[in-house]
């Protein structure tokens, strides 16, 4: 079996993809670097260099992150998946800073599949909760330098001098006493060949105020491969012999065909059946035929989990769940029902969530060899090494033996960190002996997702005289997402789950009596990962809920928050006035136009929007304007700050303004883009963002943008029209035409 | 069944049912991978090429009713030199970047029909979805692609 290194690339995808093989690449400086499992993410790094054997960078199976090719070309391997992100270029961002390295000959790649590429010794890696910069910062930081400092080493011995004389610069590195330059190219056979003890063990990072590439607006290296359209996506793959393949999934979950055998004896010559978990794959030599041909299967399927359910069962199970007595804790401090029972102004309050599908652009798919020595895949996943590690548990066939190659992803949300389609397309391959390439139609995507879990929740609140509360409780119900991730560590003794609390139960507005608490439900229907997570319902919940006290107190939304974050929270004070100011909050806005303020925690992350709304006269709602202001921490690259926040934004009012996953006798009502609805181009509001500078510690960017635009959407939308909106979504609520402001 | 086309440029015949869509002989028969497959209902945008310059969404047109020249966004530039293209890198339109070949064959068949769109024209050319949420980026990319293409012709 080959290993993925010595892979070539096969599928006539653009050569970035795949480590190349040949003499052009043979020689220069190979970095790799051991990190040792524990601590995890502050190992000492050491490390080991020598020239390629043609193939790849594969000295001593190294994690080798880094390579310099004797022309100067700098590829840098990312173990981290790009869906849109930036992370392809803010992650070399990192490493050619502390290079120094020429920013134009950059170039990224995925990394191999294995191990030893993960950064920080997790037996995975996986890109998700908007970790992938903020968790690799530190390492890429000492990638780039232990190369720098190698390549000082280097120079200064061929030119016998001392190496503190010597410094690097642009791709280069100069002694300006005698005014001699040697490229990094030229530097990697010297470089590679220093003794063990010529590698920095502490290698000196850069001042921030040095820095040239971290912290200003970079344009994104993978930008001029996307509007060319070459093959980048793993529906691109094309391997010799493939064959297509559709798949059909059970229309109620965890069905099963029950006349499997009987259609597979009809198949029509040329195609081939594969029975699933919960469905069937058919095989044949073009996509239309294979799934013009599961379409036409007169399937017959068993009853699943969800048989007979519809949406309004599940919100009565929801109801009463979050009704329950002596539901697990996930906060409480002080008596708030004590203190409730004799508050002056009383706010109760029930709001939900639907479910909702992630939808990205490209359908899922993947493509899948299995062999007699192994099993090779190519798929756009958010996790390959742990694709590697599912596969290999489900398939029986050793780690070892199982490659995955990482493409692009057009768009993930959360739904790339599955793995269901990779064990179809294995199962295809394997039944017909041929790779084969699995897509799925847009409708099986929107009816067997990993759905961001429904929820409901009951609140209250006590206001003291002041109109600030003194008492708030929260009782929230929801299907649990960690329940299934049992490598996670599945769902805890405690019985709660982090994802249906997080931007609740850690609320940052000042109450002094607090009482959270989380039930689970179970519905049949499978929830997962879905941007933002948690906060794509929990900031609607409570910055929804804060406005009602707010107006119930006759206080200003803006200023109200402010009042309860004063004393405790300048960073958010910050933003929510960096927000207010951009958005002229103070001043009305114009006539017929509404404001709504919002601010949520995530991922690291501070995020306030306003959003500026009007209602027409049939009731039809507009989001015109969106104000973001983000406190991310220390960030790399500005300009991907700001698309993350346009992209959270939209990402968000998709799901505010119509999303919604409904059921029906147990199946899921939508099926396409014309009833799972996306923003189009003409609804998109100006969106103008502001990076409020704290110097702290990084934050994500990827989510949370998106769980502040719901809340300030509804928010501006009770300003418009008298109606608090407490369900999602927007949509199925009739709104009466805006009065004027 | 043999369907003869003209692609990019070149006289091609493939072997396919008639009713089989453009978007699919396009991907699987000539390798031209840059059309995308998004919804398979003509509501996405993301299979957009050219026929006759015009845009049309190549995931409903059955191969056999494809009368005129297709043009896929590999035949628009081998070196990303189309003034459209160089709008979308100048204005760093993508995010994961899998509809943008679609938008960016709307924005040239609308340029080739109007090269001085009014904002209603772009509105009503440029319907393709981005799930990233890329339209503001794509609103300025197409302002800076008008500019470019009018340079080039002067």
């Amino acid at each position: 079996m080959k290993t993925d290194q010595e892979t070539n690339n096969p599928v006539g995808l653009s050569r970035r993809f795949f480590v190349q093989s040949g003499a052009a690449t043979v020689a220069g400086l190979v970095l790799g670097f051991h990190l040792p499992a524990n601590p995890m993410r502050r190992a000492e790094a050491f490390a080991a260099t020598g020239p390629t054997e043609g193939k790849a960078p594969q000295a001593a199976k190294l994690n080798t992150w880094l390579r310099i090719a004797p022309d100067g070309l700098i590829t840098i391997y990312v173990a981290k998946s790009e869906m849109g992100q930036g992370i392809f270029t803010a992650m070399p961002m990192l490493i050619a800073e502390e290079l120094e390295a020429d920013w134009s000959r950059i170039q990224v790649e995925p990394a191999p599949s294995d191990a030893e590429f993960n950064y920080t010794g997790a037996p995975f890696e996986i890109t998700g909760g908007s970790t992938s910069v903020r968790s690799t910062w530190e390492i890429l930081q000492r990638i780039g330098a232990t190369a720098r400092h190698m390549l000082i080493a280097a120079a200064a011995k061929q030119w016998g001098v001392p190496a503190e004389s010597c410094r690097a610069e642009r791709g280069q590195i100069v002694h300006a006493a005698s005014g001699r330059k040697a490229g990094f190219g030229e530097l990697t056979a010297a470089a590679a060949a220093l003794p063990a003890d010529a590698i920095p063990k502490e290698p000196k990072l850069k001042a921030p105020s040095e820095y040239k590439l971290v912290g200003k607006p970079m344009k994104r290296l993978d930008t001029p491969a996307k509007v060319s359209g070459k093959p980048l996506f793993g529906i691109d793959v094309v391997v010799p012999e493939m064959r297509y393949a559709a798949v059909r999934h059970s229309p109620v979950f965890g069905g099963e065909c029950s006349n499997f055998e009987a259609l597979a004896k009809g198949m029509p010559a040329g195609t081939s059946l594969v029975k699933v978990t919960g469905g069937i794959v058919v095989v044949a030599d073009s996509w239309f035929t294979a799934k013009t041909a599961a379409a036409g299967l007169d399937a017959k399927w068993t009853k699943g989990a969800t048989t007979g359910l519809s949406s309004k069962d599940i919100e009565k199970k929801l109801r009463t769940a979050a009704g329950g007595k002596k539901l697990p804790v996930a906060a409480s401090k002080g008596e708030p029902d004590k203190v409730l029972r004799t508050a002056k102004v009383k706010v109760e309050a029930e709001y939900s969530t639907p479910f909702l599908a992630h939808t990205p652009m490209e359908p899922l798919n993947c493509t899948a060899h299995v062999r007699p020595d192994g099993i090779e895949l190519w798929v756009g996943t958010q996790s390959h090494t742990l694709t590697k590690m599912l596969v290999s548990m489900a398939t029986k066939v050793p780690q070892e033996q199982v490659i995955v190659h990482t493409t692009y992803l057009g768009g993930g949300f959360g739904r790339r960190a599955e793995n269901d389609v990779m064990l179809q397309a294995i199962e295809a391959s394997k039944a017909v002996g041929k790779p084969v390439k699995l897509i799925w139609s847009r409708e099986e995507d929107v009816q067997h997702d990993f759905y961001r879990p429904a929820s409901l929740v009951k609140m209250r609140a006590g206001l003291g005289a002041d109109g600030l509360p003194v008492a708030f409780t929260a009782s929230i119900a929801s299907p649990s997402i960690m329940q299934r991730w049992t490598m996670f560590g599945g769902l805890p003794k405690s019985g709660i789950d982090m994802t249906t609390i997080e931007g609740l139960a850690d609320m940052k507005y000042e109450c002094p009596n607090q009482h959270i608490a989380a039930a689970v439900v179970d519905t049949g229907v499978p929830v997962g990962f879905w941007r933002s997570v948690g906060s794509s319902h929990n900031a609607f919940y409570v910055e929804s809920f804060i406005d009602e006290l707010a107006h119930a107190a006759k206080q200003d939304p803006y200023k109200y928050r402010r009042a309860l974050l004063e004393k405790s929270h300048p960073r958010f004070v910050k933003v929510l006035d960096t927000v207010a100011r951009m958005a002229k909050w103070e001043t009305p806005p114009a006539e017929g136009r509404h404001r709504g303020i919002a601010i949520a925690e995530s991922f690291g992350s501070i995020v306030a929007e306003v959003a500026e709304v009007s209602v027409s006269a049939d009731g039809q709602p507009t989001v015109h304007k969106v104000w973001v202001a983000v406190d991310c921490g220390r960030y790399v690259n500005p300009d991907t700050v700001i698309a993350q926040m346009e992209s959270g934004v939209v990402y968000g009012l998709s799901a505010a303004l119509r999303g919604q996953i409904t059921l029906r006798n147990g199946r899921v009502e939508q099926s396409n883009f014309h009833d799972y609805t996306m923003l189009a181009p003409h609804e998109m509001p100006e969106v103008a963002v502001e990076i409020v500078e704290s110097g702290e510690a990084p934050g994500g960017v990827g989510e949370p943008g998106t769980p502040p635009i719901a809340p300030a959407v509804t928010n501006a939308l009770f300003a418009a029209t008298g109606k608090r909106i407490r369900t999602l979504p927007i949509s199925s609520h009739k709104l009466t035409g805006g009065k004027k402001s | 069944m043999a369907q003869n086309l003209k692609v990019n440029g070149k006289d091609v015949t493939v072997e396919a049912e008639p009713g089989t869509p453009l978007l699919w002989v396009l991907r699987e028969k000539l390798g031209l991978l840059g059309t995308k497959f998004g919804c398979g209902q003509g509501m996405c945008g993301a299979c957009t090429v050219h026929i006759d310059g015009a845009a049309v969404r190549s995931c409903l047109m059955p191969v056999a009713a494809v009368s005129g020249e297709v043009t896929t966004i590999e035949g628009l530039s081998s070196d990303n030199s189309h003034p459209v293209q160089r709008a979308w890198i100048e204005a760093d339109a993508p995010q994961c970047g899998y509809c943008q070949s679609g938008q960016i064959m709307a924005c040239a068949a609308m340029l080739k029909a109007r090269p001085q769109p009014t904002d209603a024209d772009i509105s009503a050319a440029m319907t393709n979805l981005c799930r990233c949420g890329t339209y503001g980026r794509i609103r300025k990319a197409v302002k800076l692609a008008i500019d470019l293409n009018s340079e080039e012709k002067a």
